[in-house]
């Protein structure tokens, strides 16, 4: 049922209709604002270093001995950006495989964290990267050469993984 | 000099100081909304990004100027200009200080248009021209939300515009004289009329923040209902008249408002207490800076104001104005004639 209540409470005071009051409240407390710490960040000078949790741009793991991947493709197949390109090639090493060609095109992907989880090597992975600026469409695709990250810069990332995933 | 040269070089002088005055205000105004929302402000262009406005002038100017399809051109055109004019000639009778006493014993007036003996008419029926530039803005932009802007903005105009003049008027009762520069001399010796005239200063204030269109009775160009209102379909520099506009006129009515109610340049005891005589060099600055200090009061207020208050309601827009201040502004009237005449 449609009611309307018009309790004492609900109607406004003599000293609320009259605004006034109301408006000089209003502006003490802007004015008060105005002295307090500011929350903006200086962005260039100032950066935010985010959480392990964070999906920033996706990179290889790159240890000691080599790359990490086995090129098996699956996050290529899984990209649903179709933003990863792999070329298999076989390698002396133990694992036999690895990628001749690894590329990302940073203007396709959209930082789902999907190639991540589908690799059974743990060997692409989130990183804290989030400025990601390119001029061209050509220096938008990502090579081994801007995707390989050396294991040690991207600890947090693995920890998180291994504690969550 | 020929009277008519003096006059010319200080429209100039007049002209040029009140643009500097409006991107100043663009400057502070952005500077003080962000500190009252916990930001910083632009900081980069200049120290302090103090040349801020410059570059914002320079972007407006490099812009391209798009006149919509249909839209009636001459007109399109005109509106930016006619605002820009309107809220720049107001600047020729407000009276930033008194007279410099010359050699030969001729007093130089330091305001454009001195001794105007309409001075305030003069100044109420500008600011009510202006609302031409906002109507032709809407109507020729050929684009409905531009329409609406321009309408609203006329009925607000029309509205508040009666109260000010009966705000004014009170105000000129007790002053005695429509020229600026006699309502200055008769509060001379801190009888501001704001201590006579509280309720008439509060009218006028209230229809001040309307008659620029200023939040909270930005209603012409209320964002989330009429996009940008009468300038919607105006881009680059004849956008920049627009928004310089809103500056100057914000400038011209607290320049008013201090000459009205706050004493103009006068300031109690302090120059004679420094020695300065009336007509010196010294004494024409000093009361240009307590001009300025007084005009930046209203200013404050202005910015200050519009980072605070939601906007209106368009009902309560028109509630206010005639079912509140006019019954105030016209009881302010008889009482203080009351007064006036049993007192005189
Ligand atoms: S994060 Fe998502 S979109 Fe980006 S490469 Fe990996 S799977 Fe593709
Ligand atoms: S990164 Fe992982 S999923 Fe992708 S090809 Fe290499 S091993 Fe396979």
């Amino acid at each position: 049922m449609n009611v309307t209540t018009n309790t004492r409470a609900q109607r406004m005071t003599f000293w609320e209709k009259l605004y006034l009051p109301e408006i000089a409240k209003g502006l003490a407390l802007t004015f008060k604002t105005m002295f307090k710490p500011k929350l903006t960040r200086q962005y260039p000078e100032e950066r935010w270093e985010p959480l392990g949790s964070y999906r920033g741009r996706p990179v290889l793991v790159l240890e000691e001995d080599g790359e990490r991947c086995v090129a098996c493709g699956l996050c290529s197949r899984v990209c649903p950006a179709l933003a990863i390109e792999v070329q298999a090639g076989e390698t002396e090493r133990d694992k036999e495989r690895y990628p001749v060609k690894f590329e990302i095109n940073m203007l396709r992907c959209i930082y789902c964290g999907l190639c991540e989880e589908v690799c059974p090597e743990e060997a692409i992975v989130m990183s804290k990267d989030y400025d990601i600026v390119f001029h061209s469409q050509e220096e938008a695709i990502f090579g081994k050469d801007k995707l390989l990250v050396p294991i040690a810069r991207l600890q947090e990332r693995l920890e998180y993984l291994r504690q969550y995933k | 000099m020929s009277p008519l040269v003096l006059t010319l070089i200080k429209g100039a002088i007049a002209l040029n100081v009140a643009l500097v005055v409006a991107a100043a205000l663009v400057y502070l105004e952005r500077r003080i909304s962000a500190w009252m929302q916990y930001r910083i402000g632009p900081n980069r262009v200049g120290p302090f990004g103090l040349l801020q406005p410059l570059a914002d002038v320079l972007k407006l100017y490099t812009k391209e100027d798009i006149v919509p399809y249909n839209a009636s051109t001459p007109f399109h055109r005109l509106a930016p200009i006619i605002s820009i004019a309107v809220a720049l000639s107001v600047l020729c009778v407000i009276a930033p200080a008194s007279y410099l006493l010359l050699d030969d014993g001729t007093k130089l007036f330091i305001a454009v248009a001195p001794n105007v003996n309409v001075g305030l008419l003069f100044y109420l029926a500008l600011s009510s021209i202006g609302v031409y530039g906002i109507v032709l803005a809407g109507w020729s932009s050929n684009n409905k939300y531009s329409l609406l802007g321009g309408l609203r903005s006329s009925a607000q105009m029309i509205s508040y515009e009666l109260a000010m003049g009966l705000a004014a008027v009170a105000a000129v009762m007790v002053s005695g004289s429509l020229d600026m520069n006699q309502i200055i001399a008769s509060q001379s010796g801190g009888r501001w009329n704001i201590w006579f005239q509280p309720l008439g200063f509060l009218i006028f204030l209230v229809a001040s923040f309307a008659e620029t269109n200023r939040a909270p009775f930005d209603l012409p160009e209320a964002e989330p209902e009429l996009v940008g209102g009468y300038h919607t379909e105006y881009s680059g520099m004849k956008f920049g008249l627009f928004y310089l506009a809103e500056y100057a006129n914000m400038f011209t009515a607290s320049a008013v408002m201090t000459t009205l109610y706050l004493g103009g340049y006068d300031m109690p005891f302090l120059p004679t207490l420094l020695g300065l005589q009336e007509g010196t060099l010294p004494r024409v600055l000093f009361e240009l800076a307590v001009f300025v200090g007084k005009v930046s009061v209203p200013l404050f207020l202005f910015i200050w104001v519009r980072w605070t208050l939601p906007r209106f309601r368009y009902d309560q827009l028109m509630n206010l104005g005639w079912r509140v201040l006019l019954p105030l502004g016209l009881a302010n009237i008889v009482i203080t004639g009351a007064i006036v005449f049993f007192v005189r």
